[in-house]
């Protein structure tokens, strides 16, 4: 029931209340793009992988003045160097995936019909790490997000990829991750979308809100805020704290879940992580 | 449920809450004044304090800096409020007339206490 109604304010949301209340995942991408089009007019359509500069040229211009000598320079040669180390058992990460994990990173998360979960590259980096009998990482920072902007790194320029396949169990996941993002949360009762879709472009006090479409790209990202580089669910928490929310764990199912659906209405959008943001 | 977690973290987390609505530098002076402060200036104080009312996140009013533009300004509100009740209803509980509306429901969720949101009343029916 509580589902039922996120998703019927969803759509309501989105303005266009004539279609089926179970729209599929293929029409939320279509309402997602449509509405994010109409609303920044001026973006090109491949620039919503640049968040907020996407759409404030005011900002714009000392942010590409930053990315010429991005701080994350050296996460990048610690995350290659890291990625190409063997374990103790003399393998590597490549061992663990598709292609030695170079130029992947636009197909996760993925949903992983043999154990029914939604699989992020960061859960896959640390799984890669337990199989291999190495001790796994922190998921929000460190060595972990700078193994994944690594990995990112290599998948630069390729287009997010996600599918979500004939599976009851993926649709579900799907689903969870889309309420989860619609949900009302913490004291100050305020949803994911409420800021990233039905106010994106407008100002909470000082900072405009990013538009949702595009916000997944570009992670793990160096926030001056943080002063190091973070992964996608290290933001999650951050964005859960400031509805004064509690959050999840980095790379909980809820996690897992809404980056599932967050990810795949930017299908299409190309990998330009790792990024720098405020 | 939600709530009751919540209020297991509330002053955990109170500290970092909503630090990208703040203003640089905007500190509340409520109880270094108290003695003399009247009940509209109090009720600014909690409107502009943005671990309190922090109206300025969404509202442009009055002579705060910086306003956010997510909502309307906060000006005649005598004549689009002529009865205060209601005045004070939509601050209790926005979702009341708006249910998805992203305002928060400052007294609902008590994010301000009772005497708190008479004293934003009250200053805001001066705008
Ligand atoms: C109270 C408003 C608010 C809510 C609610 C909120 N965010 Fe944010 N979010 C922000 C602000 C402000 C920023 C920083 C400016 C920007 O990039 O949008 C931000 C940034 C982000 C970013 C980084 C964007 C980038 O380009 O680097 C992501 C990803 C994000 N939010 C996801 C979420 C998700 C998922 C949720 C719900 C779990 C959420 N947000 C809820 C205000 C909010
Ligand atoms: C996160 C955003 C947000 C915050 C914070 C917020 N509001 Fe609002 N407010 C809104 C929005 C959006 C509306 C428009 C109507 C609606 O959606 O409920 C609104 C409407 C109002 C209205 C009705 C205006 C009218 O023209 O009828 C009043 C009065 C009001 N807010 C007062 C306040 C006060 C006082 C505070 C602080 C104690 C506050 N708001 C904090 C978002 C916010």
């Amino acid at each position: 029931m509580k589902r039922l109604l996120t998703a019927t304010l969803a759509i309501g949301l989105l303005g266009a209340s004539t279609l089926p209340v179970h729209a599929g995942p293929e029409q939320d991408l279509e309402q997602f793009r449509s509405y994010f089009y109409k609303r920044f007019p001026n973006t090109p359509k491949d620039d919503f992988i640049n968040g907020v500069y996407a759409i404030d040229p005011a900002s714009r211009e000392q942010w590409e003045a930053i990315e010429e000598f991005p701080p994350y320079e050296l996460n990048l040669e610690k995350g290659k160097e890291l990625f190409n180390t063997p374990f103790k058992n003399g393998k590597t990460y490549a061992s663990c995936f598709e292609n030695g994990g170079i130029g992947i990173a636009n197909r996760y998360p993925f949903f992983d019909t043999k154990s029914g979960r939604v699989i992020t590259l960061e859960l896959a980096i640390n799984e890669c790490r337990k199989a291999n009998g190495e001790a796994p990482l922190n998921y929000e920072k460190g060595p972990l997000a700078d193994i994944s902007a690594y990995m990112h790194y290599t998948a630069r320029g390729k287009r997010i990829n996600i599918v979500v396949p004939d599976d009851p169990r993926a649709l579900a996941a799907y689903e969870r991750g889309k309420a989860s993002f619609f949900a009302k949360r913490g004291q100050l009762n305020m949803s994911c979308a409420d800021c990233h879709i039905a106010n994106a472009g407008n100002k909470i006090r000082a900072d405009i809100l990013s538009p949702a479409l595009g916000q997944t790209t570009h992670f793990p990202a160096y926030r001056s805020t943080w002063g190091d580089l973070g992964t996608l669910h290290r933001r999650y928490v951050g964005c859960n704290e400031q509805v004064r929310a509690k959050p999840y764990e980095a790379q909980s199912e809820e996690y897992r879940d809404l980056e599932y659906f967050h990810t795949y209405i930017s299908n299409g959008l190309q990998i330009n992580g790792p990024s720098t943001r405020k | 449920m939600r709530h009751n977690a919540w209020s297991m973290i509330k002053t955990i987390l109170i500290g970092a809450a909503l630090t990208s609505f703040a203003a640089p530098g905007y500190i509340s002076f409520s109880h270094a004044a108290e003695k003399e402060m009247t009940v509209i200036e109090k009720g600014k104080d909690v409107a502009f304090d943005r671990l309190k009312g922090n109206c300025l996140a969404c509202h442009a009013m009055d002579d705060g800096t910086l306003p956010g533009n997510i909502a309307p300004p906060l000006v005649g509100m005598k004549l689009r409020y002529p009865d205060k009740v209601k005045l004070r209803a939509q601050i209790w509980d926005a979702t009341v007339a708006k249910p998805n509306t992203i305002m928060p429901p400052f007294g609902r969720h008590q994010i301000l206490t009772e005497e708190e949101i008479d004293q934003v009343v009250e200053y805001v029916y001066t705008l």
